[in-house]
């Protein structure tokens, strides 16, 4: 690989060095995905440009409302942290899943991200979540719903050849909320996810409210269940209700056949299971 | 091709080598230092056989860049012990009979050296999750825990 690395020290340089380059240059972090795509030489890059080196980047901070997890964090520091243990334990589960000890001591959660994947584990949690992406680039930054981070499988609408996601930020769940994530998959490790489905949930007084419930991969992007989630809004905590919104995000889902990961008709069928178990592991943990 | 100077520590020594600045630290260990202790298999971050130490916690080092290595330090199977005095992780290894064809050993032994140091007690559980980056095909997984637990008893006392 004839390709120059680069290790600079600020964002600022980041920036920099991105313009200089002229597209040239791409952004690395973990490299977990990256490395193989320029191996495998599915994509070509002239410089890389490693931001781990970054000490601002490698912080997960709190202000007693938001979290917020720098681009350069690993998937190891986000289990392991007693943050996101208490506050967001959908993230640490998911980010749990992830490869291999050796894949989450390297990859990071925003890289998770960014590489637009459809069933990137931390991914699907941080959409659970509702996480925003801090975009910086040389005019300013800017805040940006994760969702609106996907243009298509693989495909990021963050151009990381020349702006940076620096940070994502997610409110903490508060002691009324509950949250689950899970899984399907062939082995326990090094495996991705048939399936994977996460849920963040609220209870007031007894009833649901604003429930969040992503799956995926039924979507080239992690799918908001946005139709069982209306469903929930406002019914009683119950088994009915958790029946009833499982159904609706089966119906609602379009996984595809794989040869690999299952039939379409075993995932839809699936995605029932896994939302039920879900919403039922979220109740729990509202309590 | 630019060559850059890479610094670092490599098991305990400091190490200056001359690479082109796009490679990946398997390829300094094993081409440049000579260090093929390491085994790349895979070489895309999925079978754990090249599984070095980087600040004390296991990356593949088939997909690491060597670059994210200046300035650190990096322990292969080679810091671990030698043949006349081996490290009670490769003593156990031996005794338990957990090597089969040998060439995923290196790297299992590193990552318990990594899961030993973070967990010097762990249960049969905790070692399966710790191995779980590294496979091996000749599928010897019961005897490669079996020396895990009886490594950490010996070296706990």
């Amino acid at each position: 690989m004839g390709t120059e690395y680069i290790s600079p020290t600020s964002v600022k340089e980041v920036l920099d060095i991105l313009r200089e380059r002229k597209g040239e240059a791409r952004i690395i972090a973990g490299g977990t995905d990256l490395i193989l795509d320029l191996k495998e030489e599915t994509r070509e890059v002239k410089y890389l440009v490693d931001i781990t080196g970054i000490g601002e980047l490698g912080r997960i901070e709190w202000d007693g409302d938001s979290i917020s997890v720098g681009a350069a964090v690993s998937h190891r520091q986000v289990v392991s942290s007693a943050l996101i243990q208490e506050r967001a334990p959908v993230l640490a589960e998911a980010a749990l899943s992830i490869g291999s000890p050796q894949i989450r001591n390297q990859g990071t959660v925003v890289g998770n991200v960014v590489n637009a994947q459809p069933t990137a584990d931390a991914a699907v949690a941080l959409l659970a979540l509702e996480a925003q992406a801090e975009v910086v680039t040389r005019d300013g930054k800017r805040l940006m719903p994760l969702e609106e981070l996907y243009q298509g499988v693989g495909v990021s609408t963050v151009d990381s050849t020349a702006e940076i996601v620096t940070a994502l930020h997610f409110k903490g769940l508060r002691d009324n909320q509950g949250s689950a994530f899970m899984r399907l998959a062939q082995r326990k490790a090094l495996a991705l996810p048939m399936l994977n489905v996460a849920g963040v949930i609220t209870v007031q007084g007894g009833c649901f409210r604003d429930v969040r419930l992503v799956l995926a991969p039924v979507a080239p992007m992690p799918f908001r269940a946005r139709k069982a989630e209306t469903a929930l809004q406002g019914a009683n905590v119950d088994q009915a209700a958790i029946n009833q919104a499982a159904e609706i995000a089966a119906s609602d889902a379009q996984p595809r056949d794989s040869d690999l990961r299952g039939s379409a008709e075993y995932r839809r069928d699936m995605v029932e299971v896994l939302v039920r178990r879900a919403l039922d592991q979220a109740v729990r943990n509202a309590q | 091709m630019v060559k850059v100077l890479l610094v670092m520590t490599v098991n305990g020594d400091s190490v200056e080598v001359a690479v082109e600045s796009g490679v990946m630290l398997i390829d300094v260990l094993r081409g440049e230092l000579r260090l093929t202790g390491t085994k790349e298999s895979c070489g895309r971050g999925e079978c754990g056989a090249c599984t070095v130490l980087l600040d004390g916690k296991t990356v593949n080092s088939c997909i690491t860049p060597a670059m994210k290595a200046m300035n650190r330090e990096v322990w292969t199977i080679e810091g671990l012990g030698s043949p006349g005095k081996l490290h009670p992780i490769q003593e156990a290894f031996v005794e338990h009979g957990a090597v089969q064809c040998g060439f995923c050993t290196p790297g299992v032994i590193m990552s318990v050296e990594a899961l030993l140091d973070e967990n010097p007690n762990p249960s049969k559980a905790e070692v399966r999750a710790g191995l779980s980056g590294n496979i091996c095909r000749c599928t010897g997984y019961v005897k490669i825990v079996d020396a895990v637990l009886a490594a950490a008893k010996r070296m706990s006392k």
